[in-house]
């Protein structure tokens, strides 16, 4: 998949206009219909906020207005804390499609393909005709700077309309308007959700939104410390697939694999290269470029036998199983909270976090399937979920002995919200538009242990609930019947009804002794059932 | 006033209040009515309850209900017996049918849950229905050269123009006064029984004729032993060449599950089928009348041929086989293909003269 990126397709396709582009491309990049279209816009704003304010360590403030225009039309304003962008790259960034830093780098970032905010822009011109109007400020003293672009459709170049000094209240920031053409519904889908979501998994952020209803939700942060700072990695040597080591001795710079294995991975010392390469059957001193196909099969072998430490785990940043738990807890109300952080792990040489977070009971209906939620990199994923490997896991996953009901290869039922949530520095999707993720056994198998570990302690505590329920359900059973058995016990004796009644309930106070299922008495009574059953099959000779 | 029931019912109030002032749980022992616990005793021939019991915890959610019910029973039957009054198995639902306060459940919600709280009442205090002042329906027609006193009425069984005397659920407090039989015919069929008294059959055979309406209820049922006992009449049975025919015969000498707890009451050891039997299906030209088994009572006949008292039973098990060869069962009514006072003219008294009945 991977071979045909939206990147590729438009440097091989220069002739074309980069309106024919987008036309081709829209289902990839998210403009598929108007519903959608708009949650685009403002999924890409928003990431692209977020991750420029943890870029320059300021705790993230966001704030979202989407206001109805009528006839289908919609004003997109985000404005955002972080640093702002300096003047010259500003047309660039929001004008140009394709710009971008964070392609093809091995760290973890929400926006991977620098294709978003500029296709948004371009959305917006193709629908309504309307320049993005761009503010940006970098800092208290200077000025703030104003644009109005559209993109050459023709040169995929930005088109300059207006370029202006202003003044702006905030400190720093960056605050886009955009009019496109959309539709506004609630639901799993929407941009409520969307954003409700992303404060969950982003508890450091703050989001302010108002909808085109004109209600406004504030999201609140629950946490005041920002994500470490994820750094640039090379791929570890477990899992790299043939084709891409072929691909990598083909581009290395190295002169002898030894060189190659300990200048391209991460975790290889001198040390570990040699032993690769002695169980590999192979002189250290090759030539990376003269390896043939038989021998590059034996490297991997070589790497599959040799012990190497496992990746750094600083290149990725995981939410945290306890700022996950104080998302979830801030925006599902529940009673019980269990979230798991899984250690760091790799599928194809790429480092990965498994994290899960549940959330039991409250007003969540117990009879309707659980509610999932997906996140990538801290990005809640709407679409696809039934082609998503967590959808996957959490079927796998034996729920009912978690005490939820469940029926074969489907999501359990039960009053829970489960959030899976995938970190890595290449989150893999099953497709370009990011809307699952891909069914890598390492990642399957890490979020069935994760969901596996978090419903165990689930299970415990749907287990002592119903207990308690049971037990209280006993009490109140006897309770109203002591009245009833005194009153018929008083009129049998001749006693007072109130001496019986006193002492009933004095033995219901010390309860444990009497409120036991006799178990013995339990069988009786079931063989008692089966006798009256099987004297019914008897064919009701009796009176 | 029956002392002995009323103090037999306070005990059961008092031991319990006694239970519960020493803080020991309230369990009531219930003797299991059911198959697991009846036996074929076959000294006195009729099947008797076990010695299970069954413990009926209050603090037992799933015994609280029961434990209830049988107490309202309880009280209901010690109130009846101090008034002196009788009443029915349906009118004891309604007394004891209300909501308990503060939930939605009702202390019954069907009839038989009372009639089996009743029951469980019988079998703990070992009083019958009858002591606890609880009847059922009347169901029945007897006629016949008799005379009793019922409250203080004399009634005279053969002056009771059409209809016969209506037998009463509780025929404990009747005396006899004038027994002039030589026999007692009972039948299921009450239009088999409307036969024989229009052609004043038991006047011509010196007999007592009772019928039901297909099972026989527990007042005719102690009639029947009263007879037996204390007028030491034979008792012949005629019902039905099947095997609900048979099951009747089966319930009156031996008696039946649900009321194992009364076998002592209500069985007739010396009770004897006289009809209708293979035999006669062959005597009397019968077969053109036969009605074709089905699945359901080849099963059931299968279940007879196992009972304890008619495993060994060489006459019981012919029947059985030749039931089961013919596939076929036959009623009483199929005699009237002779004509209608072939029954009471030549069939009945042919029989009894030759002796041909089973036991």
């Amino acid at each position: 998949m991977s071979e045909n990126t939206a990147e590729q397709l438009a440097t091989k396709q220069r002739d074309i206009s980069v309106a024919e582009f987008f036309e081709r491309n829209r289902h990839l990049l998210g403009f598929d219909n108007k519903r959608k279209a708009l949650l685009t816009v403002v999924k890409e704003a928003v990431d692209n906020a977020i991750d420029a304010c943890e870029e320059a360590k300021k705790l993230p403030e966001i704030n979202i207005q989407i206001i109805d225009m009528g006839n289908d039309r919609y004003r997109i304003i985000i404005e955002d804390n972080g640093p702002g962008i300096v003047k010259k790259q500003i047309p660039n960034i929001f004008a140009k499609l394709l710009y971008g830093s964070k392609f093809h780098t091995m760290k973890q970032a929400r926006g991977q393909q620098g294709i978003g905010i500029s296709a948004a822009v371009l959305y917006a011109q193709l629908t309504t005709g309307r320049p993005a109007k761009i503010w940006s400020k970098i800092s208290i003293g200077k000025p703030a700077h104003y644009y109005e672009l559209h993109i050459d459709t023709q040169s995929n170049k930005p088109e300059i309309l207006k370029d202006e000094e202003t003044e702006w209240k905030e400190d720093t920031g960056v605050k886009i308007e955009l009019d496109i053409e959309a539709n506004y519904q609630k639901g799993d889908q929407s941009v409520d959700s969307y954003l409700k979501q992303t404060a969950i998994a982003n508890p450091h952020v703050t989001i302010i939104y108002t909808n085109p209803k004109a209600e406004q939700f504030i999201f609140a942060r629950a946490s005041e410390q920002l994500p470490k700072e994820p750094t640039e990695i090379k791929p570890h040597p477990y899992g790299v697939e043939i084709g891409i080591l072929i691909k990598m001795l083909k581009a290395t710079e190295a002169r002898t694999i030894q060189s190659f294995l300990t200048n391209e991975f991460s975790r290889v010392g001198a040390g570990t290269a040699k032993e690769i390469c002695d169980k590999a059957g192979l002189f250290t001193n090759m030539k990376p470029k003269d390896l043939q196909l038989p021998h590059v099969e034996k490297l991997i072998e070589g790497i599959k036998s040799t012990k190497i430490i496992a990746p750094s785990t600083d290149c990725i940043t995981p939410i945290g199983d306890q700022l996950l738990e104080a998302g979830l807890r801030k925006e599902i109300p529940a009673e019980f909270y269990i979230s798991v952080s899984r250690s760091p792990t790799v599928y194809k040489g790429i480092p990965f976090v498994i994290e899960t977070a549940l959330a039991y009971g409250g007003d969540q209906p117990g009879d309707k399937t659980v509610r999932l939620l997906r996140f990538a990199n801290r990005v809640p994923l709407l679409y696809q979920q039934g082609s998503c490997a967590s959808t996957k896991a959490v079927t796998q996953t034996n729920w009912r002995s978690y005490g939820l009901s469940q029926s074969q290869n489907s999501l359990p039922v039960g009053s829970l919200t489960i959030v899976v949530s995938l970190v890595s520095v290449w989150p893999p999707f099953t497709s370009e538009a990011k809307e699952a993720i891909a069914h890598y056994d390492e990642i399957i198998k890490e979020m069935k242990l994760a969901l596996q570990e978090a419903g165990r302690k689930l299970g415990a505590y749907v287990n002592k609930k119903r207990k308690i329920a049971v037990q209280q359900e006993r009490v109140s059973i006897f309770e109203n019947y002591i009245p009833e058995v005194a009153s018929a016990l008083s009129n049998l004796s001749g006693i007072g009804k109130q001496n019986i009644q006193e002492a009933m309930k004095s033995m219901l106070e010390k309860n444990k002794e009497y409120i036991q299922a006799h178990k013995e008495s339990h069988k009786v009574e079931k063989t008692e059932k089966q006798d009256k059953e099987d004297q019914i099959k008897l064919g009701g000779f009796d009176e | 006033m029956n002392k002995k029931a009323k103090e037999s019912l306070e005990n059961l109030g008092k031991d319990l209040v006694k239970k519960i002032l020493a803080k020991k749980p309230p369990i009531l022992d219930v003797p299991i009515r059911s198959l697991s616990n009846v036996n074929y005793d076959e000294k006195t021939q009729t099947l008797q309850l076990g010695e299970k019991t069954s413990e009926r915890n209050f603090f037992n959610v799933s015994h609280s209900k029961k434990f209830l019910q049988t107490l309202e029973v309880a009280a209901v039957s010690k109130g009846l017996i101090e008034d002196n009054k009788n009443t029915s198995l349906r009118d004891v639902f309604y007394m004891i049918k209300r909501t308990i306060p503060n939930t939605k459940t009702n202390i019954v919600d069907e009839q038989t849950e009372s009639d089996s709280a009743i029951e469980d009442l019988e079998a703990i205090t070992g009083l019958s229905r009858e002591l606890l002042h609880i009847n059922a329906k009347a169901s029945g027609m007897v006629s016949g050269k008799v005379i009793i006193e019922d409250l203080g009425d004399s009634i005279d069984w053969s002056k009771m123009g059409s209809g016969g005397w209506a037998i009463p659920s509780n025929v404990e407090n009747i005396t006899f006064k004038k027994v002039d039989a030589n026999y007692v015919l009972y039948m299921e069929k009450d239009a088999v029984w409307q036969r024989l008294h229009q052609d004043k059959f038991w006047e011509k055979n010196k007999c007592i004729i009772i019928s039901s309406q297909g099972q026989t209820t527990r007042g005719i049922r102690r009639l029947l032993q009263r007879l037996s006992q204390e007028y030491k009449l034979p008792i012949y049975v005629l019902a039905d060449f099947d095997p609900w025919g048979f099951y009747i015969y089966s319930v009156i000498k031996y008696g039946s599950i649900n009321l194992a707890h009364m076998s002592n009451e209500m069985t007739l050891t010396e009770a004897r089928f006289l009809g209708i039997t293979a035999e006669d299906i062959e005597n009397y030209d019968l077969k053109k009348h036969l009605i074709a088994f089905k699945e359901v009572d080849i099963k059931r006949i299968k279940q007879l041929q196992n009972y304890d008292w008619f495993k060994d039973h060489k006459g019981w098990q012919n029947q059985f086989k030749k039931m089961l060869a013919m596939k076929a069962k036959a009623e009483i009514q199929a005699l009237s293909s002779r004509g209608l006072s072939f029954i009471s003219e030549k069939y009945l008294p042919e029989k009894i003269k030759k002796g041909e009945y089973l036991e």
